[in-house]
């Protein structure tokens, strides 16, 4: 038993860090704003240099062949700076599924390339225009189209660097490549938009923590009185226990049974809740001025709205918990205990 | 990151697991602070468990410990809850004091105080608190005055949890003069030297559980101040740590409690409120939650890492999530959410007064406001 991180688990997350910090802040989105474009090849290209699309594909299909711990981490870097691109649901969703049925597809061989993902799941595909392919499902099987050979309908989001849409198809039109894992995509997808959500949570608190001791009002840093701080504070306290739950679910993912599934639903829930309590506290703590569009709490806010119900609902992931609860041992001695009847 | 349990600390579960099964005392004992023969049937229980040697796993061999690290400390407790043991009369000792003797202690307190600790023979008590010094316990106005070989301690000292039956206190005492954080000191005074006066205040569920303590000259020796006079903040701050962040309130409590609650919920759930299922399945995700939070910071501090401010998360988390999951429990009743454990309709597990316990939670070991305060000024690096 050692629930720590060694340095080989911190090291790809602090090479997002340093990318993400140089290459995705405020101004870089608000120039991708107002041209109305979701990707940056710039940046994009930066992003398949350091490997990090690589890092959850398996080694069979040219990756690196690390675990969901590792992508998590970077996930969470993506999430603290509401990374644009792609990166979490194409190289951690949905290239691993791709990958696990044709590893030696040519997508996989080309670093640029993004995978959007049709999960049944969801309603809407994201950034499907941009793509590469797109992974669909029908009667189990997996098919893989280009964005040419479906039809798209945009479907705007709130957040301006989710592009989402309806997509029509024909399985007549695409490339059917068997059955493919759609569980563990559901799975690795709540787990990573719980990981980005640690992010959101940390960077809406950081924004709030930074403005409340510039901030003046009678005399003093707003940062100075209770109520803004006991704001944070609170917020800061659900992060910390949103932490190791992200943390256990990504250790415990490739088990696939009803308590890794609870485990994974937890996670995404109460890191979801936290990023949710974070922007909220940081706009209030922020005045007028976190309800402008000038103030980037916004962006976080609009993320952990998609994020909370896309992959899941709240409610579809709380039934999962409860299926943990009523069909399997419950107590002191289960926090790590797995199941064994699997379901 | 690895989530399983060695071998070894898997045989330690089943040697703790086995002992208990042996040894648990099959009817309840009264509750500690409700009488002084339930007082003294725990400390008799905590003679027991030092029979094994279960007094506390952590602490070295020398003074009465296994040398155990703090998962299997986790372990011993996830399997005690889930026996159903006695409640530890002596968590003020073993837990708070105990970790701080071992940091701060010299090889002589060690050796005179953590046995009899381990053992339940000595029964401590924190004596901290001031009619005037709560939250700010920088103001605590209570003195020591150092007299040759000896301290004579003056004061006034309340809300002393199990003072009325313990054996001994420690407290926090000013050499006059000082002002604020500087010239405090920990010293350790028996109750029942000459010149301590212990009254009795009753909880708000009647029990005698804490007291105001009166010192008038009291004489002890030098030898029972840990670490330098002076030095006394930094000492209780340590102490503190150990309170919010790990050792008072381990998680296996309210997942024994959150599964009482699941079986609470399959049983009367058909009578209640549907969109009750939603907290019943909130409270085991929130047990669960300080529990991984808990493993994860005993693996950092196994692998070398301090405590420090975060500890107040805990603080809040804990206190908050016992609120919420008696609450929800009270709610799955309904109009037998009322009923004391002595009514025939009585459920069997008595909900009402784990709430009202429950409820002293954001007050206890750092009201949850000055919690807040911590983790704003010292995590977040807010102003003060
Ligand atoms: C069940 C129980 C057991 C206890 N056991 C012990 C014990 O064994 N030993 C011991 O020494 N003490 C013990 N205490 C005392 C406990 O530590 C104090 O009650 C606590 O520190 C609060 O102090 P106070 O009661 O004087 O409240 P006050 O300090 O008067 O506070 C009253 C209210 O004001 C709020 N407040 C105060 N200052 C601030 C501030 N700066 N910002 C925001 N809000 C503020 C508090 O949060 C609280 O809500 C116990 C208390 C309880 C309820």
């Amino acid at each position: 038993m050692d629930f720590t991180l060694n340095d080989e688990q911190l090291m790809f997350a602090e090479t997002a860090r340093t990318l993400f910090a140089d290459s995705c802040t405020p101004d870089h989105w608000r120039k991708m704003m107002e041209a109305g474009v979701a990707r940056d090849d710039a940046r994009w290209a930066g992003i398949v240099e350091t490997g990090l699309t690589l890092v959850l594909l398996p080694e069979a299909a040219g990756g690196i062949g690390l675990a969901e711990t590792d992508f998590a981490l970077i996930a969470q870097e993506a999430g603290y700076v509401a990374l644009p691109e792609p990166l979490v649901e194409s190289a951690g969703v949905a290239a691993p599924l791709l990958a696990a049925l044709a590893p030696d597809h040519a997508i996989l061989t080309d670093p640029t390339a993004t995978i959007a993902i049709a999960h049944p799941a969801n309603p809407f595909v994201a950034n499907a225009d941009s793509a590469a392919a797109i992974l669909l499902e029908k009667d189990g099987e997996t098919f893989l189209a280009t964005p040419d050979q479906v039809t798209l309908t945009a479907q705007p989001s709130i957040d301006p660097f989710r592009r989402l849409f309806s997509v029509a198809w024909d399985a007549a039109d695409a490339t059917a490549l068997g059955k493919g894992d759609w569980d563990l995509a559901l799975d690795r997808a709540a787990l990573f938009s719980a990981a980005q959500a640690l992010g959101l949570a940390q960077r809406a608190v950081d924004l709030a923590v930074d403005y409340a001791k510039e901030r003046q009002q009678f005399g003093k840093p707003i940062g100075s009185y209770q109520a803004v701080k006991h704001h944070l504070a609170s917020a800061q306290t659900a992060i910390e226990f949103a932490k190791p739950v992200v943390a256990a679910a990504a250790a415990e993912i490739g088990a696939q049974d009803v308590q890794s599934r609870a485990r994974v639903s937890h996670a995404k829930i109460v890191a979801l809740e936290a990023a949710d309590k974070a922007a909220r506290a940081s706009i209030q703590v922020h005045g007028a001025m976190g309800y402008s569009w000038e103030v980037d709490v916004h962006l976080f806010l609009k993320r952990t709205v998609a994020l909370t119900q896309t992959w899941g609902t709240p409610a579809f992931h709380r039934a999962r918990i409860a299926a943990r609860m009523f069909d399997q041992p419950m107590g002191p001695d289960q926090t790590f205990a797995r199941e064994t009847k699997n379901g | 990151m690895d989530l399983t349990y060695t071998p070894q600390q898997q045989a330690f579960r089943a040697e703790v697991r086995a002992w208990l099964a042996a040894n648990v005392p099959a009817a309840p004992l009264e509750h500690f602070d409700a009488t002084r023969e339930g007082f003294e049937a725990h400390r008799q229980w905590e003679k027991t468990l030092k029979s094994g040697d279960w007094g506390m796993v952590t602490w070295p061999t020398e003074y009465g410990g296994r040398g155990l690290d703090l998962i299997q400390w986790l372990i011993f407790e996830e399997e005690y809850y889930r026996a159903g043991a006695p409640g530890r009369v002596n968590q003020n000792g073993i837990f708070l004091l105990g970790p701080t003797l071992i940091e701060f202690g010299t090889h002589e307190q060690k050796q005179r105080f953590l046995p009899k600790m381990a053992s339940g023979e000595e029964i401590w008590a924190q004596a901290w608190s001031e009619p005037q010094a709560g939250s700010d316990l920088a103001g605590v106005r209570a003195t020591c005055v150092q007299d040759g070989d000896d301290y004579v301690l003056n004061g006034h000292k309340i809300w002393s949890s199990r003072a009325v039956f313990a054996d001994w206190a420690f407290g926090l005492f000013r050499t006059p003069g000082t002002e604020r954080h500087k010239g405090l000191s920990l010293i350790f005074f028996p109750l029942d030297a000459p010149g301590v006066t212990v009254n009795a205040i009753k909880k708000i569920n009647g029990h005698i559980g804490f007291a105001e303590i009166f010192l008038e000259d009291v004489r002890v020796p030098a030898f029972n101040r840990l670490g330098d006079e002076g030095q006394g903040w930094h000492i209780c701050m340590a102490t503190a740590g150990f309170e919010r962040g790990l050792m008072l309130r381990s998680p296996a409590r309210y997942q024994v409690a959150a599964a009482k609650l699941a079986d609470l919920w399959t049983a009367h759930g058909n009578s209640a409120d549907p969109a009750l299922e939603a907290d019943v399945v909130r409270a085991h995700m929130n047990a669960d939650a300080y529990a991984l939070n808990i493993y994860q910071t005993a693996s950092r501090l196994i692998a070398g890492a301090k405590i420090g401010p975060e500890a107040s998360t805990n603080k809040i988390f804990w206190s908050e999530m016992d609120i919420h999951l008696t609450q929800t429990a009270l709610a799955i009743l309904g109009p037998l959410a009322e009923l004391t454990h002595d009514a025939p309709d009585a459920a069997p597990v008595d909900w009402i007064d784990d709430y009202i316990f429950a409820l002293a939670g954001p007050i206890y070991a750092g009201s949850n406001e000055i919690q807040r305060n911590i983790i704003a000024e010292r995590m977040l690096g807010l102003p003060r």
